[in-house]
């Protein structure tokens, strides 16, 4: 694994004003996202042992495996929201993981959503999806107001714009969030087991609204415990176990002729729960 | 129910096994109540018509009690002519500048005054501190350490020693423009160095009791450090700490009171006055009455705010 990834080849190291522009030439096609060597330890807990990861653009990729396995802490640092020990992120060919690199703008490019919802209890589902594009891009109130209800429209929450988070349904809420992400018009997004804390009947209204985002061509990476919906939705499944990516393959070659014994024995675990 | 029989039950749960539960003291609750005390802080706890006669007439005999035992006292009549005479009550409250003393009525605006600017400067000056001493960068580490001691110290040095060094020393130093100011200002000045302490505390309890998932979606979506404090972190701590912010303005409202140590004639102040003028302490029942009507609102305010939080929270919990 490369431990001294410091210095990347791609030469943009300076502030990424152009990042986005650049991001947008280059979404048309190619790599979206590029992991290499990627370490991550909490204290002597080592979550992440060198994590190799290409997403090419529209692409979905589901990251299964065990809890603790660490398909959560690979999301959270490809949003930059924990700092990596070892290795090195690209977004289209530009290192996020350099120093200089201004993280609030990578995070606009990269939404993610989380199992927890985590939105913001103070605040109307309105002003939940409006804060950061107001906030952080400056729209004006008017014209992120506009665009925060065409979404809400587009995922049936319109008639909730006004409500606060606790008096939504825990489908909604995720909604919800994962329309608040798309408020800022990110080129990628993470999910993070985003229906795992949902009652079962609410999982499919959560399920539809990703596949929509599939089919407009979002290039996505879904951690998940739904296998039969990682086995509909996406074009890799990636299987974890202890940090480390043991499998990655097409799904329907993952599910039904797992090549490495570990996977097989998860997904033994998981057809003797019944989940698949 | 009956606390006097003590129930079998009741032993092993105290810890004293060999006392009576009954003996222990006034605190001690019959087990059967424990379903009605649960139920929350109200006053009048509900459990229906019975409930309702039975705490009436509790009252009544409590307060009986405490009458005839006033009334009946050797000095009683004394107390009464000292403490609660109509006539200098009334004249304390209008005041009489001809007879050389205040009104505590008038003197008591100055309390409400120096109450409101003391609040918004600490609310003020809590807030920087609790902000500095949750920061994390490297650059501000001799700003967290200079905050931790002015919190440490000022929670340590009593308020009235606090109030003596700058309404007597600050003027001593004869600094332009500084050292020139009333008693209120030193004071207000003095009840804003004291309280901040406290109230920065509390701020940082409230910053704590946001949930840490809060930062990383607002960081998530691209908005800064400052952003995420101002739109999503700091309301939601302010929410959480209203009570206990108010409790400490409560407080704060009868420490106005001690300003008049530095000659401030606020309403313990003409008090005092009245007081040693015409040698009866009826003035300070009137300013301990003025007090009261000053600080029993915001008490009351608060417990319906704690309330309306704990029914939220039961609601939230229970979807």
């Amino acid at each position: 694994m490369t431990g001294e990834a410091g210095t990347g080849e791609a030469g943009t190291g300076e502030a990424g004003t152009g990042e986005a522009g650049t991001g947008e030439a280059a979404a048309a096609s190619g790599t979206a996202i590029e992991i290499a060597g990627l370490r991550k330890a909490f204290g002597a807990n080592e979550v992440l042992r060198g994590i190799d990861l290409e997403v090419s653009t529209h692409e979905v990729i589901c990251l299964i495996g065990a809890s603790g396995s660490g398909k959560s802490t690979l999301l959270r640092c490809l949003n930059l929201l924990e700092p990596i020990n070892a290795g090195r992120i690209s977004l289209w060919g530009q290192e996020i993981t350099a120093a200089g690199i201004d993280q609030n703008l990578v995070r606009r490019s990269i939404g993610i959503v989380f199992q927890s919802y985590n939105l913001f209890p103070h605040m109307s589902v309105l002003q939940n999806v409006t804060l950061a594009p107001r906030k952080a891009l400056g729209t004006p109130r008017p014209a992120a107001e506009e665009e925060a209800r065409e979404l809400l429209s587009r995922f049936g929450l319109l008639d909730k714009e006004a409500e606060f988070p606790d008096r939504l349904s825990g489908g909604q809420q995720q909604r919800v969030a994962i329309v608040r992400a798309l408020a800022m018009r990110p080129q990628i997004m993470l999910l993070d087991e985003v229906t795992s804390a949902l009652d079962p009947e609410l999982v499919a209204e959560v399920l539809d609204v990703i596949r929509e985002l599939a089919a407009g061509g979002m290039t996505m990476l879904i951690a998940t415990h739904e296998m039969g919906f990682a086995r509909d939705i996406a074009r890799r499944v990636c299987f974890l176990e202890e940090g480390r990516i043991i499998e990655d393959a097409p799904p329907a070659e993952l599910f039904t002729d797992p090549k490495d014994e570990r996977t097989r024995r998860f997904l033994r675990r998981i057809i003797a729960a019944g989940r698949l | 129910m009956d606390g006097s029989e003590p129930d079998p039950r009741a032993g092993p749960f105290t810890g004293f096994p060999d006392a009576s539960p009954a003996t222990i003291g006034g605190a001690w609750q019959p087990p059967g109540s424990f379903g009605a005390a649960g139920r929350g802080p109200r006053l009048l706890s509900g459990g229906g018509r019975r409930a309702t006669a039975v705490s009436t007439v509790s009252t009544l005999v409590v307060l009986g009690v405490l009458v005839a035992i006033f009334l009946l006292a050797p000095g009683s009549k004394q107390v009464r002519h000292v403490f609660f005479n109509p006539t200098d009550m009334w004249q304390s409250l209008i005041g009489n500048p001809k007879k050389g003393y205040y009104s505590v009525g008038e003197a008591i605006w100055l309390n409400i005054r120096m109450f409101l600017a003391a609040e918004v400067l600490i609310l003020g000056l809590a807030l920087f501190i609790a902000l500095i001493r949750q920061s994390v960068s490297p650059v501000l580490f001799p700003f967290r350490v200079l905050s931790l001691i002015y919190v440490d110290f000022f929670r340590g040095v009593p308020l009235l020693l606090v109030l003596l060094a700058i309404g007597f020393g600050v003027p001593a130093l004869r600094l332009p423009g500084v050292s020139t100011q009333s008693a209120a200002i030193y004071g207000v000045a003095a009840l804003v160095l004291s309280y901040s302490a406290y109230v920065s505390e509390v701020y940082r309890a409230g910053l704590n009791s946001v949930h840490r998932s809060q930062t990383a979606a607002a960081r998530s979506l691209g908005l800064s450090q400052s952003t995420t404090l101002r739109y999503v972190i700091l309301p939601q701590a302010v929410r959480n700490i209203i009570p206990p912010l108010l409790n400490d303005f409560i407080s704060l409202q009868k420490d106005t009171a001690l300003v008049s140590t530095l000659g401030a004639i606020e309403a313990n102040g003409a008090a005092q006055i009245y007081s040693s003028t015409v040698f009866n302490y009826s003035s300070y029942t009137v300013a301990a009455i003025l007090f009261l009507i000053l600080t029993i609102p915001l008490a009351r305010f608060t417990d319906r705010l704690i309330d309306r939080d704990r029914r939220r929270r039961l609601a939230g919990a229970s979807t």
